[in-house]
């Protein structure tokens, strides 16, 4: 067993070897412009975009020509909403999200209500889905567009997006989602979730790092305006010189990820439940965030309660997670998924997020299970809430001094 | 982000964790902070009769800097008088353990720890000066009224 450890898959994720072995000729004698019409090399860089391509929309179930090569998720997400608004704000200029969504879809949502849109941002319930009944009620004649992801990036809680397609679809409205967390982790399909646009993102899937894309579906047709002008790539959606080894890089990472998601999904899960029980067994007081039912099968979000997460964090300094703690954060606010979940804000401070992936092993999750029991233990000794609750003090009675 | 040394041994070998009997007349307890804001620092000092700090013990919830701050503290006081106690400041702690930018708060935290011992300290003397807002474990609070967060 190798350490440091890494359990961050919701962060990024490794490229793997294969992947990387087919990038590999495209730094080298590949090196042509995919655009360039006139010689050898610009063809056979062309073909390998073509042929990543037809591999990046088979894992969502949609046509090669509806998905456009972007540089990340971030972009996906800004090119959907505001390419969306900008494109239909003769028709309407009111958009639905959801509180919980990734910030490249939030902040997009606000630069657009400094232009003069309007946006609700649906709440979602302790499980942290959103009910797709106050979405349906959200909507309005003059609505244009609905930005609601599929997995959560924190939590990963699966929202109903199949039932808010139904919804969307009925009332005429464009669905964008945020696919980045679920695509090659759970089955996600346009055509059956009825979606029109979705962010999609390499690095999520032991792809490399820099590259996207966004589904723009052709039939009915989703229609919004470029964010990026210049040489008219992409079908004139996004202009600028594609990004050929790590597109051919991102299409083999589908590809791997598609053929192997049954099994790879089913082993995840397991993996976490191990996870999950063997925590439950070596420490009390430990609460999951968000719906364990509705959850990606390599994610686990737990709050130790009286511990603080980056304290936590520095204790496991060989296991790489992440925390909802406001600790290295500047504004020392902790995580606004959770707060949006009505976690209270103790324990959203003493959130873990654990995000396993395809090369963690049962050996390494019962490692991390021992030090954890241990490491909470002492953390424990050291917290005079714990010790307040010991002697049955009720932390809630305290005055405490929020300034 | 890389922490210092220093801040590293405090963190993983912290002094003078503990408890001492807050109902005691020569022990005073500062309880600072708050659980939704991520930390609660609390200190108690032991003081003897010609008014020098003889024990010192702490327990915190919060992250690595603030345990590594109120550990440092703890080993500061011990041994001062009071009044030499009250004058230890967060900018010194932050100094010694080299507090990244986003970290200072936990020095302040640290120093509205030691002023609310004192106060309950002298709350308990009979002799409060300034100490009417005084930390006790059951209304905790900075006993300066500065803020608590930069």
């Amino acid at each position: 067993m190798k350490i440091p450890i890494y359990m961050d898959h919701h962060a990024t994720t490794p490229v793997d070897p294969r992947v990387l072995e087919a990038m590999l000729p495209y730094f080298g004698v590949e090196f042509g412009n995919a655009a360039s019409k006139s010689h050898v090399f610009g063809w056979r860089a062309e073909e390998a975009v073509e042929a990543a391509r037809a591999e990046v929309a088979a894992i969502v179930g949609a046509t090669a020509r509806e998905i456009v090569f972007t540089s990340g998720a971030t972009e996906s997400d800004n090119l959907a909403v505001k390419g969306v608004a900008q494109f239909h704000q003769g028709r309407g200029r009111h958009l639905v999200t959801c509180q919980t969504e990734h910030k490249a879809v939030l902040d997009s949502m606000h630069a657009l209500e400094r232009q003069g849109f309007e946006v609700t941002f649906l709440p979602v319930g302790s499980d942290g889905r959103l009910d797709p009944g106050a979405l349906e009620r959200a909507l309005r004649p003059d609505t244009i567009l609905v930005s609601v992801m599929a997995a959560n990036n924190e939590t990963g809680v699966l929202q109903p997006v199949e039932e808010i397609g139904r919804i969307t679809r009925e009332r005429g409205v464009l669905f964008h989602c945020d696919a980045v967390q679920a695509v090659g982790r759970v089955p996600f399909d346009v055509e059956r979730a009825n979606v029109d646009l979705a962010s999609l993102s390499a690095h999520k899937l032991y792809g490399p790092k820099g590259v996207g894309a966004l589904y723009v579906r052709r039939k009915p047709r989703a229609r919004l305006i470029a964010q990026m002008d210049g040489g008219g790539h992409e079908r004139g959606l996004r202009s600028g010189t594609l990004n050929v080894p790590g597109i051919v890089g991102f299409g083999k990472a589908c590809a791997l990820a598609a053929a192997e998601l049954p099994a790879e999904s089913a082993r995840l899960l397991a993996l976490r439940e191990r996870l999950r029980r063997g925590i439950d067994a070596a420490v009390d007081r430990v609460t999951v965030n968000g719906s364990l039912e509705h959850r990606l099968p390599g994610n686990l979000n737990v709050s130790f309660a009286w511990v603080e997460g980056e304290a936590l964090m520095m204790a496991m300094k060989d296991v790489a997670v992440s925390s909802g703690s406001a600790c290295t954060s500047a504004s020392l606010e902790p995580s606004y998924v959770l707060r949006a979940m009505g976690v209270p804000d103790d324990l959203a401070h003493s959130s873990i997020r654990f995000g396993l992936g395809r090369f963690n092993t049962e050996e390494e999750v019962d490692w991390v299970v021992e030090l954890l029991g241990r490491k909470v233990k002492k953390l424990r000794d050291l917290s005079p809430l714990a010790e307040m609750a010991r002697e049955g003090i009720d932390p809630s009675s305290v005055a405490w001094d929020h300034r | 982000m890389a922490y210092s040394e220093k801040l590293l041994d405090h963190y993983e070998n912290p002094r003078n964790v503990g408890t001492l009997d807050k109902e005691a007349p020569d022990v005073g307890t500062g309880l600072v902070g708050a659980p939704a804001c991520g930390d609660v620092m609390r200190l108690q000092i032991k003081v003897n009769g010609e008014g020098v700090i003889e024990e010192a013990r702490f327990k915190t919830f919060g992250c690595g800097s603030a345990i590594a701050s109120s550990s440092l503290v703890t080993e500061w006081v011990k041994g001062r008088t009071v009044e030499a106690a009250l004058a230890i400041s967060n900018r010194e702690v932050a100094a010694e353990l080299e507090l990244p930018p986003v970290k200072v708060h936990c020095s302040v935290l640290a120093e509205d720890a030691i002023k609310a011992a004192v106060a309950d300290w002298r709350r308990k003397q009979g002799g409060a000066t300034g100490a009417e807002d005084a930390a006790a474990p059951a209304a905790p609070g900075g006993a300066d009224g500065g803020p608590r967060r930069p």
